[in-house]
């Protein structure tokens, strides 16, 4: 901590017009994340503490837990800016974030949790009786991992580069990380537990009270989006009082940005038609512009509803409940949790695009990402100068919430990961649980200094996006595993690797294509995206093609290699499917055991 | 115990292994049904009726009061159901499976 304040002394000659009140709110958020993790770190003495909390949290901290784990910087702040970007497409991020939990709740959730393991890799290993599994699993946990860490990197640049005007982006990613990288490294999950379920609450105020304020000075969400008018209207109907300042010529036009199939998703084929020669071109292009944009809107709909499925560091909460029906009952509150935070990040896209429409000029950190923590302090213009300042300081208050908890929580499932599995499993099985718990201390600096790199890399691309990546790469490799492995007996372990790893890599690497050209600005690349909008399309939004081929693969490859369906499968399933009352997994502990386990 | 040789004992037999599955599979699928429809079905009425979802409901346009607004509460309707359907669904389970053992 003392280190962190002797840097902010030591930045303050060089960041003037730091508000007072901005400042002492954020402070306060890391100073309470860092001293709970502190004062829990204490009670937390175990291994099993370390992983899963000693599996015995009730469902009101679990889910709040998990929900503040879930609401990250994308939720926090990103979604925000994405809809006053974008408008209406970018309204599908929320609802399918939000949504994506039935998903997990219908299918996964509970004979997840009666199976029992610490990790996905567990998971993976136990099903399939293959060590070699679990290392492919371990190398998707990392791999999905640092994709979502850069955004919640992205988060913490931006936001510190708001409080302290003129800190270079790269200097508050590196801050941040190295807080939250110390605060797991002592505390574990167990500490997290409670901090996240802190830092959920603490969100939901911070997204709710600054908006209803604003909304009750400068007009309601309603009014404002009336302001915009659609397609059939002739003028906008916005109520009177109802003040708007001048789109600059970037943001998009009205209608466009109210209806679906807005910019978000008809992006590819715009570009192609600006750099369309002939006027026949440009009319084929303008014929395909609208079925386009639906394709893409389900290719984003199914990665995002099948990514929450199959977000490892999600996943693994769910070992903390008693049972299965807590682990039930902890996501329909989750549920509840979320759905209610995500109605209103919207709002603040909404009513910035009507009074901070400057923000569509600028780039990086200093863009829409931002509207989040700028929108309060309009109110400083309008005779509330207090209030502006104590309401931004509570809105960055929530963002510094939101990319510590899903960092830490990513920080724990990661190092869990490399310590468990790699260290505990592969290299040193005979290890004692003290080196373990050491091996997990190193293996979250370790990450923790990889996120950062990464995390700095990303300065251009949108907070959202960004997580929309992770999801589509998820979704074509761990919801498949997940989802055939819980409900398909005939799965063999070659099947799953197959699907899991060509629909993983695939995503990634058609994610990664795109990347080269929009953040590299690899010229031919881009060229080439003009010439091919459907491929730009199917290659930026995989899900669509990803999910079905990783499904098919493992049915395909399972059928050629029956043979090597493990032989005790049907005592899986049973321990899968039956209720818990009638305890077969103590009997399938029990043979294990008595077979040397595994 | 090995797959060869069913045991006479019913928790272990396949007929209650594939008669525990095809029940949750079933609730599962019913319920996933309703949300997949729901999320297929609105990018299509946008598609296809873009001006009866742009109109004026309480200032929101109609797709905009569904999808940022109504689409949350029905998401947890849905769980709701499954929620309770799936507990008893398991205490049944359990309980034939018990008086089946006494037998």
């Amino acid at each position: 901590m003392s280190t962190l304040l002797a840097f902010l002394a030591a930045a303050e000659p060089a960041t003037q017009g730091i508000d007072p009140w901005i400042a002492f709110f954020s402070l306060i958020t890391v100073v309470i994340t860092v001293g709970m993790g502190f004062w829990t770190a204490g009670k937390s003495k175990s291994a099993g503490d370390f992983f899963v909390a000693g599996r015995s949290v009730s469902v009101g901290w679990n889910a709040s837990a998990i929900s503040g784990e879930y609401l990250s910087a994308a939720s926090f702040m990103g979604v925000a800016g994405m809809v006053m970007l974008n408008g209406y497409d970018a309204l599908w991020y929320p609802v399918c974030y939000a949504c994506g939990y039935l998903f997990l709740l219908l299918f996964i959730a509970g004979p997840l949790r009666r199976f029992g393991a610490y990790t996905i890799p567990d998971f993976a290993e136990g099903r399939y009786d293959s060590p070699l599994f679990r290392k492919i699993a371990v190398c998707f946990v990392l791999f999905i991992g640092f994709f979502y860490t850069m955004p919640q990197m992205k988060g913490a640049g931006t936001t510190l580069a708001y409080i302290f005007p003129g800190l270079h982006y790269s200097v508050g990613v590196i801050v941040v990380g190295a807080v939250i990288t110390l605060n797991v490294a002592l505390g574990g999950m167990k500490g997290i537990t409670l901090v996240q379920a802190f830092q959920y609450w603490l969100k939901v105020f911070a997204i709710t009270v600054p908006i209803f304020v604003i909304a009750a000075v400068v007009g309601h969400y309603q009014s404002h989006l009336e302001a915009n008018k659609t397609a059939q209207e002739t003028v906008a109907a916005a109520p009177a009082g109802i003040e708007r300042k001048a789109l600059p010529a970037k943001a998009p036009k009205d209608e466009q940005w109210i209806a679906p199939f807005g910019s978000l998703t008809t992006k590819a084929v715009d570009t192609a038609i600006k750099a369309a020669k002939t006027p026949e071109e440009k009319a084929a292009l303008e014929a395909n512009k609208k079925p386009y944009s639906l394709l893409y809107t389900y290719s984003l709909i199914i990665a995002l509803v099948c990514g929450t499925a199959g977000l490892p560091h999600i996943l693994v909460r769910f070992y903390t409940n008693p049972d299965g029906v807590a682990a039930k009952r902890t996501t329909m509150w989750v549920m509840i949790l979320i759905g209610v935070f995500y109605v209103f990040p919207p709002i603040y896209g909404v009513i910035g695009r009507s009074l901070t429409p400057e923000l569509y000029d600028a780039v990086g950190s200093k863009g829409t990402d931002k509207v989040v923590l700028e929108l309060p302090t309009l109110l400083a213009g309008r005779d509330y100068p207090l209030l502006g300042s104590i309401l931004s300081g509570i809105t960055c208050a929530g963002a510094f919430a939101a990319f510590m908890s899903t960092f830490s929580g990513l920080l724990v499932s990661m190092s869990s990961a490399l310590a468990h599995d790699i260290y505990g499993r592969m290299l040193k099985p005979e290890s004692s649980p003290e080196q373990r718990l050491k091996a997990f201390k190193w293996a979250a600096v370790i990450i923790g200094v990889v996120s950062v790199g990464l995390g700095t890399q990303v300065e251009k691309l949108n907070i959202n996006y960004l997580v929309g990546q992770a999801f589509a790469i998820a979704a074509a490799s761990y919801f498949p595993l997940l989802f055939m492995s819980v409900w398909w007996r005939g799965m063999t372990m070659k099947g799953a690797a197959t699907g899991m790893l060509a629909g993983g890599l695939l995503a990634l690497g058609s994610i990664f294509l795109t990347t080269l050209s929009d953040v590299y600005g690899f010229a031919g690349l881009a060229d080439f995206w003009v010439a091919h909008p459907l491929l730009r399309i199917l290659c930026e939004q995989p899900a669509i093609w990803a999910v079905p081929l990783s499904i098919t693969l493992m049915i395909v490859v399972s059928k050629l290699t029956a043979a090597t369906i493990p032989a005790d499968v049907r005592m899986k399933m049973l321990v899968l499917h039956a209720p818990e009352a009638l305890g077969l997994k103590q009997e399938y502990i029990k043979e294990h055991e008595g077979l040397g386990g595994h | 115990m090995s797959e060869s040789s069913p045991t006479p004992d019913p928790i272990h037999s396949d007929a209650f292994l594939a008669r525990l599955m095809s029940g949750q599979l079933k609730l599962s699928i019913a319920c996933a049904l309703c949300f997949i429809v729901a999320l297929v079905a609105l990018p299509l009425l946008n598609y296809f009726q873009p001006e009866f979802m742009a109109q004026r409901v309480y200032g929101f346009t109609l797709t905009w009061l569904i999808l940022g607004v109504l689409f949350f509460p029905f998401v947890w309707i849905i769980s709701y159901v499954f929620i309770k359907r799936s507990i008893a669904l398991e205490d049944a389970e359990a309980k034939a499976a018990q008086d089946g053992l006494k037998k």
